[in-house]
């Protein structure tokens, strides 16, 4: 385990540090203590390294992340996780707004309740959450999973394409061509992968879908298979 | 990243503190120096003295301006006057009731004095420039109070002035800080002068504590002068308002200016990001939240000690 005091060393050498691990690496443990909501930690890794931040962290932090698995120890500030490729992202605590903005793989996992815009313009991330969401989360979603153990806020999904949300809660308002879906055999699949992966024990059956009603754009089923 | 302003907001529950107020905002706010290096200011809610109030003016020749406005003052208002100087601001102690006064008489003088604040408890000191000068400047860490907030600007609506500068005043005890920019403040301004609202700038926020002035003076609380501000205020914003016995805070509906507040048996702290409260005692343990769109908060010394209530 290799630990980082990010007041000593600063923010640009520190994620030097983290980003000159190439694949290979031995080093495939790391702490980061001291990071006092400081923006851009750990952000665009590419290695497959576990960086575990202790404490509460600032805009962006594991952005543009790729392989790696970014655990904070803390709430997350807005931005975390922005256009994430693949690994994960695992929040202790609360997420700011815009979490997993954009973001085309990975899963991000929160132990606590996300802010608004949560999943905007989501492009195949996973979201799970175990507590509630803001408005306008997922946004113009494209593709991808946002879970929702809680309740959702206004304009669920507003403008999205294909991703699914799966939520368990209450849903205060559909976004414009939001709709409820059915709960389909391999939806509950879907859903159970996702919450195990999340380690949360929620019933998949307690969930509702919501998805696309498909006419905000030009939807042809021939396309499918590209989102 | 778009960050444009930096507020920070702390009320005290514990006493203990009280002496460390103005060290422990001054803190905060130097940490949000990269969202707004423009101007900063900060609005301290110190003691009140039976039978007296208080005016902070500023001058931008103090040397000239300042000497005599004590004495001056005593005639016109036939009681005593004390002046403190502290830089380009002046603290005047004056009778409690004579404010109208004071002010009539400031500008027969003509020398180039604006009012910054009044009230029997807040002073409000802000200039131009990074938010450790301003406060160096002021010896803000030196001053004790109740609670405070600070501003650090990154201008888009109106010119980089010391009247530009947040936070304003426009009632005794009130101050507003804001972050994000008002859309229909023109329109508003002109209203509100109608109304025989003083509004001396071209600001954005300056109409947004001017129209919260004019809803209290109509008999609204804070709190449902804070809520009406939802319908009549077009724009994105983060306010965080001040009175003499506590602070609120409200964010627009849309909500896209960030804040983090946290609460202690201590404290009530409010940052545009959690940055600002890192250093605040405590804070391991703090219950953190973002304010919740389109709601209003506030904390007041007259209520429970640690209630958040909803005030709307």
């Amino acid at each position: 385990m290799q630990t980082i005091d990010l007041s000593e060393i600063g923010l640009r050498e520190m994620n030097k540090m983290l980003h000159s691990q190439a694949d290979q690496t031995n080093q495939t443990a790391w702490e980061i203590i001291n990071p006092k909501g400081a923006h851009a930690i750990a952000c665009g890794l590419n290695a497959p390294i576990e960086v575990t931040v202790k404490g509460s962290t600032g805009y962006y932090c594991a952005g543009m992340n790729q392989h790696a698995t970014v655990n904070i120890h803390g709430s997350a500030g807005p931005g975390t996780g922005e256009n994430i490729m693949s690994g994960k992202i695992v929040i202790d605590g609360d997420a700011s707004q815009y979490l997993g903005a954009t973001g085309h793989g990975g899963l991000i996992v929160v132990k606590g309740n996300a802010s608004s815009r949560c999943g905007i313009s989501m492009k195949g991330v996973n979201i799970v959450v175990q507590g509630n969401i803001g408005h306008m989360s997922a946004f113009m979603g494209q593709s991808g999973n946002l879970v929702v153990c809680g309740d959702a806020g206004d304009a669920l999904g507003d403008s999205c394409y294909e991703a699914r949300f799966f939520v368990r809660g209450s849903v205060k308002s559909l976004g414009a061509d939001c709709e409820k879906k059915e709960m389909r055999a391999e939806h509950i699949e879907i859903l159970q992968g996702l919450l195990n992966e999340a380690g949360f024990d929620a019933d998949p059956s307690e969930f509702t879908r919501y998805g696309s009603a498909r006419t905000l754009y030009n939807f042809d089923v021939d396309n499918a298979g590209a989102y | 990243m778009k960050t444009m302003c930096g507020i920070v907001g702390l009320f005290l529950k514990d006493k203990s503190l009280e002496p460390k107020l103005g060290e422990m905002l001054t803190a905060m706010l130097i940490t949000m120096t990269d969202r707004g290096p423009d101007s900063a200011g900060i609005a301290i809610y110190g003691g009140e003295t039976i039978g007296r109030t208080k005016m902070t003016v500023q001058s931008d020749d103090p040397d000239t301006a300042f000497p005599g406005l004590d004495g001056a003052l005593t005639s016109a208002l036939g009681g005593a006057v004390n002046m403190t100087v502290k830089s380009t601001h002046a603290i005047l102690d004056i009778p409690a009731g004579t404010t109208a006064l004071a002010r009539a008489e400031i500008d027969k003088l003509d020398r180039g004095i604006r009012v910054m604040s009044r009230g029997v408890s807040l002073e409000i000191f802000k200039e131009v420039g990074l938010p450790k000068n301003v406060a160096k400047r002021f010896e803000i860490e030196q001053m004790s109070g109740t609670h405070g907030i600070g501003h650090t600007r990154m201008a888009t609506e109106s010119a980089v002035t010391t009247m530009g500068a947040h936070p304003f005043n426009t009632g005794d005890d009130q101050c507003l800080v804001h972050n994000g920019s008002l859309s229909n403040h023109n329109s508003l301004r002109r209203s509100l002068r109608r109304e025989g609202i003083h509004i001396e700038t071209e600001n954005d926020t300056e109409v947004g504590a001017a129209y919260l002035t004019w809803q209290m003076q109509n008999g609204a609380t804070l709190g449902e002068a804070l809520t009406s501000s939802l319908d009549d205020l077009d724009g994105f914003f983060t306010f965080v308002v001040g009175t003499k016995d506590g602070f609120g805070v409200v964010r627009d509906p849309i909500a896209c200016k960030p804040a983090v507040m946290a609460e202690t048996d201590q404290y009530v702290a409010f940052g545009s990001e959690y940055r600002a409260l890192v250093d605040l005692p405590g804070i391991e343990n703090a219950r953190i939240w973002e304010p919740e769109p389109a709601t209003v908060y506030f904390w007041s010394h007259n209520a429970a000690p640690s209630s958040a209530e909803k005030a709307a």
